[in-house]
């Protein structure tokens, strides 16, 4: 038997919320604490030795890095206005936007990955120092974020978005609650971009 | 009484009294002709019992596999209880460990050290958690809100679905090369760095279980706070719900860090990373470098990102405990529990500051004064809403006539053994006496009075109470009686006397201590005593296990509510059928969760939440007789 369960789809008026964007507030809320503690971490770790590597010295790229913040953050525009044309009832414009975040999220990894390879030409892994243990942990776990969000949005621009066809204001709510996850991960990167390239 | 015309809004009709009841009972019958018919035959099997979505079906899958967790944890202390007993000495039954870890029947102190630290492991966080949140929660918490399920049913299933993988690769670790985990259930590094291949099954089970709580939290937070049947404030919620709202804030925002530091210690593992290295590390003669860790860490960071999940997670043992002792007092002292707003108030700051307290556990580390007095001030601070509410619950049973059932006996004793858990741990948040005290069986006494007697015996409340609710049947008085006293004596034979061993000096680490121990020779015997008692104490676990299952075939059927109790999940449709709803009617919330002997309302000692004023009572026995409940016996029909 299939249970109806309530405000899943509209808000509970005394809260104003639907359950799976209260969901995602509190998981995000969450993974502040996972990559709060990291950052700390890193923040311990650096003031408890007397010399601590700098990016630049160390050879991150950071142009590169740079290239992949405005990357991101063309992605966080551009899932809004998927959410949007979607309230605006254009599922074909939606698509399309949500196409161009998968390319962005994908554009990030592609060099992401150009900049690991680097590394490892160099002869720089985790093990080398502190440094490379803490850079690969943070951007490693960040990357796997940002593949987790790949496979989402690639899930709603194909068989997902059938469910436009039945239940449009569900499915709405369900890009807007990715959109959120997205945007976090994309804060996350603005924290990790200046604290362990520029810093 | 003669009940007078008066009218109540049943949806948007107004309707007399009398009619609204026949409307509630009519939809009752026919929803329950609905399930009779159609009983769950078109679900096939994976999906009702394995891959359910049902949170009812879901809490039992989390209580059956924490119970087994609970009695395989318990059987690790039973072996490790026989060493200390006579240390040196051979046990035939220690053979069942094999001649890697016992050779002859003599256990390797190697073996002692992997038993102590899956003990802890599968005690905190496969088998009490589990149970107390998993279990109790999971069945109860949607119930008891008037919700059909929880908010998101899926989650639920995955959440399970984390959760014993997480445990089966943590039994699994017994068998990799070198054992399990050794380095006790907190982990410490440097050790766990360069221990065996165990320590990376535990780190990978950990995430697992991880992952699964903080699946279970987000949903328990959203179905609180968007779930609550129509009346439900949030000031009328039963003090369990409270608890495990609270619960679920600790368990969301407390177990990421542990995951952080489990990541980092991984990396370490595997990646030959020196987060938690010092450098200049030294292991068995040869230079931490050479084996490739090239130092430069802090073993102090896994502390501060341990101990910052682990303090709380003392909340998440003992919160879902007091909520349930709260509602099995008010239950069977017929009154009100006393200072509900305070209570409320009391776990909503003891959750805020059981996130810093947690460097309490590190006073030996040398931090230094300035911090050490922060987390001595913060800790005496914490103790303030913990006393507040086991004042709050001792008053309640102030005046009251006490009905002395099994569930009743285990909740009432949780009061003083709580409390002498709670006041044995504040020498313990205090550094001059901390550093005495520290790593002795003063400290073991401690958290298993809190735990012990303390969360399991409410565990043990809350089965006895919840059982009927579950089965329709209830669990046998006298066997429960006997388990129950049982367990009292033997438990306290088995925690009490840790405490003069602990200042005597004897350490929690070592089943043999030699030489070391001369100091502590008059308190050492006691080891006998304490082994004899926890042997006791595991067959007077034997009634419990049989009553559990006798009980479900040949226990006394009860009725839907035979407590006479007046929270919600005693209106809801009785259990089996397990995946249908549970609600025949959506409840309207009227009043508080706790209306015992209310002198307004005549017709019975209990006003359940539910009931609309003015509409007439369910009959209940004169007396308030708990299971000579006429009525409620019929409507199992």
């Amino acid at each position: 038997m299939h249970i109806e369960i309530p405000y899943n789809v509209r808000p509970r008026p005394d809260t104003g919320l639907y359950n799976a964007k209260l969901g995602i507030w509190l998981f995000l809320a969450s993974e502040v604490m996972l990559f709060g503690a990291l950052f700390s971490s890193l923040i311990l770790l650096r003031s408890g030795v007397p010399h601590w590597p700098h990016g630049r010295d160390e050879g991150l790229n950071i142009p590169l890095a740079t290239v992949n913040t405005l990357v991101l953050i063309i992605s966080s525009v551009t899932v809004v206005l998927a959410w949007a044309n979607l309230r605006l009832g254009d599922l074909k414009k939606a698509r399309l936007f949500l196409g161009a975040t998968l390319l962005c999220a994908l554009g990030f990894m592609v060099i992401k990955t150009i900049e690991y390879t680097d590394k490892f030409h160099h002869h720089h892994f985790p093990s080398t120092n502190n440094f490379y243990a803490i850079y690969f942990t943070l951007t490693g776990l960040h990357g796997l974020h940002v593949l987790g969000g790949m496979i989402v949005f690639a899930y709603f621009i194909g068989p997902g978005s059938k469910m436009w066809a039945t239940e449009p204001a569900r499915f709405t709510n369900r890009i807007e609650v990715c959109g959120l996850y997205w945007h976090f991960v994309d804060l996350v990167w603005i924290f990790l971009f200046p604290v362990l390239y520029l810093l | 009484m003669a009940s007078p015309r008066r009218q109540i809004r049943v949806g948007k009709q107004w309707l007399y009294a009398g009619d609204a009841e026949k409307a509630l009972r009519e939809a009752i019958r026919v929803r329950e002709e609905e399930e009779r018919e159609h009983g769950g035959h078109h679900e096939p099997f994976l999906r009702k019992y394995v891959f359910s979505t049902d949170h009812k079906w879901i809490g039992i899958q989390y209580g059956i596999t924490a119970l087994c967790f609970l009695l395989f944890g318990f059987s690790l202390m039973l072996l490790m209880r026989l060493q200390l007993a006579a240390p040196g000495k051979a046990w035939g039954i220690l053979k069942v460990l094999g001649e890697g870890r016992a050779p002859g029947g003599v256990m390797l102190p190697e073996a002692y050290n992997q038993l102590g630290a899956m003990h802890g492991t599968i005690m905190v966080f496969l088998a009490i958690v589990p149970l107390a949140v998993g279990a109790f929660g999971n069945y109860l918490v949607p119930l008891m809100i008037g919700a059909p399920d929880m908010a998101f049913p899926k989650l639920n299933m995955a959440s399970y679905w984390c959760y014993m993988p997480g445990g089966l690769i943590m039994l699994a670790s017994f068998a990799v090369t070198g054992g399990t985990a050794a380095s006790g259930w907190t982990s410490y590094p440097p050790l766990s760095d360069i221990a065996t291949a165990g320590q990376t099954w535990w780190l990978v089970g950990m995430i697992f279980l991880i992952t699964s709580s903080l699946l279970g939290s987000v949903n328990f937070l959203v179905t609180i706070i968007q779930l609550r049947a129509k009346g439900m404030t949030f000031m009328r919620l039963p003090f369990f719900v409270w608890a495990q709202f609270v619960t679920s804030f600790l368990l969301l925002l407390a177990f990421p860090p542990l995951e952080a530091a489990g990541v980092l210690q991984l990396m370490d593992r595997v990646a030959h990373t020196s987060f938690f290295l010092p450098s200049g590390l030294i292991i068995s003669g040869t230079q931490a470098t050479a084996m490739g860790w090239n130092g430069g860490g802090n073993p102090i960071l896994w502390q501060h990102l341990f101990w910052f999940l682990a303090h709380p997670e003392v909340y998440v043992l003992i919160l879902p405990a007091m909520g349930i002792v709260g509602e099995i007092i008010a239950n069977n002292t017929r009154k009100p529990l006393w200072g509900y707003k305070s209570l409320v108030g009391a776990v909503i700051f003891l959750g805020f500051m059981s996130f810093v307290v947690w460097a309490h556990h590190m006073f030996l580390t040398g931090m230094g004064t300035v911090i050490s007095a922060f987390f001595q001030t913060t800790t005496m601070i914490i103790s303030i809403p913990s006393v507040i509410i086991l004042t709050a619950m001792l008053m309640s049973l102030w005046g009251a006539s006490m009905r002395f059932n099994t569930p009743m006996l285990f909740a009432i004793t949780f009061l003083p053994m709580f409390g002498i858990g709670g006041l044995t741990g504040l020498p313990l948040g205090l550094a001059a006496t901390d550093i005495h005290l520290h790593d002795t069986y003063y400290v073991i006494g401690h958290f298993h009075y809190v735990v012990a007697p303390g969360t399991i015996f409410a565990m043990f409340a809350g089965i006895y109470f919840w059982f009927p609710k579950i089965t329709g049947k209830q669990m046998n008085e006298f066997w429960g009686k006997v388990h129950f006293w049982g367990s009292l004596v033997c438990i306290n034979g088995v925690f009490f006397p840790m405490f003069y061993q602990g200042l005597a000096g004897i350490s929690r680490r070592l089943y043999d201590g030699g030489d070391q121990y001369a100091h502590a020779h008059p308190a050492l015997h006691s080891n006998v005593f304490i082994s004899v008692s926890a042997w006791t104490l595991f067959v007077f676990q034997i009634p419990f296990i049989i009553n559990f299952f006798a009980s479900m075939i040949w226990g006394k059927k009860v009725g839907a509510n035979p407590w006479h109790a007046t929270t919600l999940e005693w209106a809801a449709t009785t259990s089996p059928p397990l995946a249908h709803g549970n609600f025949a009617i959506v409840p309207s919330v009227f009043r508080g969760p706790y209306e015992y002997s209310n002198p307004e309302y005549a017709e019975a000692d209990f006003w359940p939440q539910h009931q609309a004023e003015g509409a007439v009572p369910e009959p209940a026995a004169p007396g308030g007789g708990m299971l000579s409940h006429g009525a409620a016996a019929q409507q199992e029909h």
